[in-house]
């Protein structure tokens, strides 16, 4: 077992990419997420990669797009904003086929926001931000060990599925510190046989190919881009089926069920210990894939259920998917906070005595 | 036989390309496809397509290549670039798409020293969204979003790109050549040739800005459209090289 150290958030992130075979990355200058960048910029000539710094969140995915199309491995990171400049390239991403892995470090929102910790961009995570038929992969881990192994896992998902692959965090997740174990170094595809070898319609010169490789941005006609969304749609169905992830505590006697992810999760998890103490039993579904999202998980939920309460930060975003969960077998409220704002585990003990006063 | 002239094996022969009568993408495709040809290394080409009408640029020419999004052809290339540090990289842009909604990618790639080429098609007008003002636009210059046509107090002064490129220290060869005549195009091959050699030699960036016509959005006869570039683009932007690095010359 390899020895576990303390890592900055976001410098954890960038170990986790270049352990899991990422070579290149393009970055711009943005809080909470800025150590990323720094990290790359520091680190990634040491193992044969390339770090780049671009002009703006477009100038980045773009560079990303030209990396993935040529075969390369890709990191892209950025935070709320950012993220929203990116999703023209996300999007395109998704009508090229193109594996990245992005990291979303979110902020609070709209527009410029603030620096701390949100769940505000859930919907442009799990809803796909740019425009057109598709989805990002997207997990959303809660400790820094969860965030590294997805990190380093989500590489790979992104080349197996031929689309991006999301880790969406909040800003406590990028800023604080935590001992994580780093995993080994994967062998990564770098130069033309390797990249022929494992992405045969990666762009790379013609070679010795029978016929030249096309990234279509524009398929030709309507019936074209309909065989394109399709052939995705392939890989959509495979994640739906394989890639569900969750992790539940307590259902079988929770009398409330707290749905809940990312740093939330973890105050939640303070709460419910606070809440038994005071002789309330709650369990809690912990989504870890957030696209696609584990409606599963609700079949879970016991006979003693009076209410499923969504915590999050975020005005109700992922909410939705809850309610979608819950398909109407039990009431669905909402403990949250926005712009930044945190909520502490005694916040959500008093605002779920009150919930429960409403529902008896 | 003599064989006196051979279509260039960088084109495809069996496709026809989709521009109007009279436009010259194709002989500016022609020419990049020839040079390439000429140095052996039409298989060791990557091309970046730009949104235009010149996105259909990848069903004609015989290299690997991918459509980029609206403007971003330089970042694309730029990442490419990375991944592949042997490869002759190319963009092809037009000038809604390079000079303005791609204006802060190809200063910056410029600016990066970047080693690939572009080559950038001014036609003075948005094409294949139907005429509309460019950045290009020339002053009197009649266009779908400026009816009465363009004029300084309200749209300011056509955008000179070469010039602007040139005052990039990295920008190491800058040139800009015209399509109108035999002459301009022999000319113009000269310039490509030297922008990928800039290329091999890894000494920085390099762009050409090929002059190039638009007769269906200009609203003139094709076979006019010639003259109405020699006689209205040429005096506005003038022709000649403005960076141009010793190991070249």
């Amino acid at each position: 077992m390899a020895e576990k150290i303390l890592m900055k958030g976001n410098e954890a992130f960038c170990e986790a990419a270049m352990r899991g075979g990422a070579r290149f990355y393009f970055g711009y200058p943005i809080t909470p997420q800025s150590e990323i960048p720094e990290y790359m910029a520091a680190h990634m000539d040491e193992i044969g990669g390339c770090f780049v710094q671009a002009e703006s969140e477009l100038g980045a995915v773009n560079m990303g797009i030209g990396a993935a199309a040529a075969g390369g491995n890709v990191m892209l990171s950025s935070s709320s904003p950012g993220i929203a400049l990116m999703q023209e390239g996300m999007s395109g991403l998704c009508v090229c086929h193109l594996p990245i892995l992005l990291v979303s470090v979110s902020r609070g929102g709209p527009g410029i926001g603030d620096i701390r910790p949100s769940q505000a961009d859930y919907r442009q995570a799990t809803r796909g931000g740019g425009n057109g038929d598709y989805h990002l992969i997207t997990f959303a881990p809660t400790t820094m060990q969860e965030a590294v192994d997805l990190i380093y896992e989500g590489v790979a998902l992104a080349d197996e599925y031929r689309n991006p692959v999301c880790i969406l965090c909040d800003a406590m997740m990028g800023q604080m510190m935590e001992a994580v174990e780093l995993p080994e170094h994967k062998e990564p595809v770098m130069g033309d046989a390797a990249i022929r070898a494992y992405k045969p319609w990666a762009l790379t010169g013609q070679g010795d190919r029978a016929e030249k490789n096309r990234i279509h941005a524009m398929p030709w006609s309507p019936e074209e881009l309909q065989e394109s969304n399709l052939e995705q749609k392939v890989y959509y169905d495979k994640a739906e089926k394989n890639l569900v992830r969750y992790e539940t505590r307590d259902l079988e006697d929770a009398e409330v069920v707290f749905v809940s992810y990312g740093t939330p999760a973890r105050i939640t998890t303070e709460a419910m210990e606070m809440l038994k103490a005071e002789g309330i039993n709650t369990g809690m579904i912990r989504p870890i894939s957030v696209w696609p999202y584990p409606y599963a998980a609700f079949d879970e939920i016991g006979p003693k259920t009076k209410v499923i309460i969504s915590v999050e930060l975020s005005l109700g975003q992922m909410m939705e998917d809850v309610k979608l969960g819950a398909n109407g077998r039990w009431p669905v409220k909402l403990i949250s906070r926005t712009g930044g704002v945190l909520f502490s585990s005694q916040d959500i003990v008093d605002e779920t005595k009150e919930i429960l006063k409403g529902v008896k | 036989m003599k064989t006196v002239f051979e279509y260039t094996k960088g084109m495809e022969e069996s496709v026809s390309t989709s521009y109007c009568p009279g436009c010259t993408h194709g002989i500016a495709h022609r020419l990049i496809m020839e040079v390439l040809e000429e140095k052996g290394v039409l298989k060791d080409t990557i091309g970046i397509a730009p949104v235009g009408c010149s996105i259909a640029a990848p069903r004609f020419m015989k290299v690997d290549m991918i459509e980029a999004f609206h403007g971003r052809a330089p970042a694309v290339a730029s990442g490419v670039r990375r991944v592949h540090p042997d490869k002759y990289i190319f963009t092809y842009q037009g000038d809604g798409d390079l000079t303005s909604i791609g204006g802060n990618e190809i200063l910056h790639a410029a600016e990066r020293g970047e080693k690939f080429s572009t080559f950038f098609i001014n036609n003075a007008i948005y094409g294949m969204t139907g005429g509309q003002m460019a950045p290009t636009t020339l002053i009197g210059q009649k266009a779908t979003t400026a009816p009465m046509g363009r004029y300084v107090e309200k749209h300011g002064m056509p955008l000179k790109m070469s010039e602007i490129i040139a005052q990039c220290e990295c920008a190491v060869f800058v040139e800009r050549v015209a399509l109108d005549t035999p002459a301009h195009v022999r000319q113009a091959k000269k310039a490509v040739q030297k922008a990928f050699e800039v290329q091999e030699k890894r000494l920085g960036f390099a762009f050409v800005e090929f002059l190039s016509t638009c007769p269906s959005n200009w609203g003139v006869p094709p076979a006019k459209a010639p003259d109405w570039l020699a006689e209205n683009m040429i005096p506005y932007y003038p022709l000649g090289n403005f960076r141009c690095p010793e190991e070249v010359k």
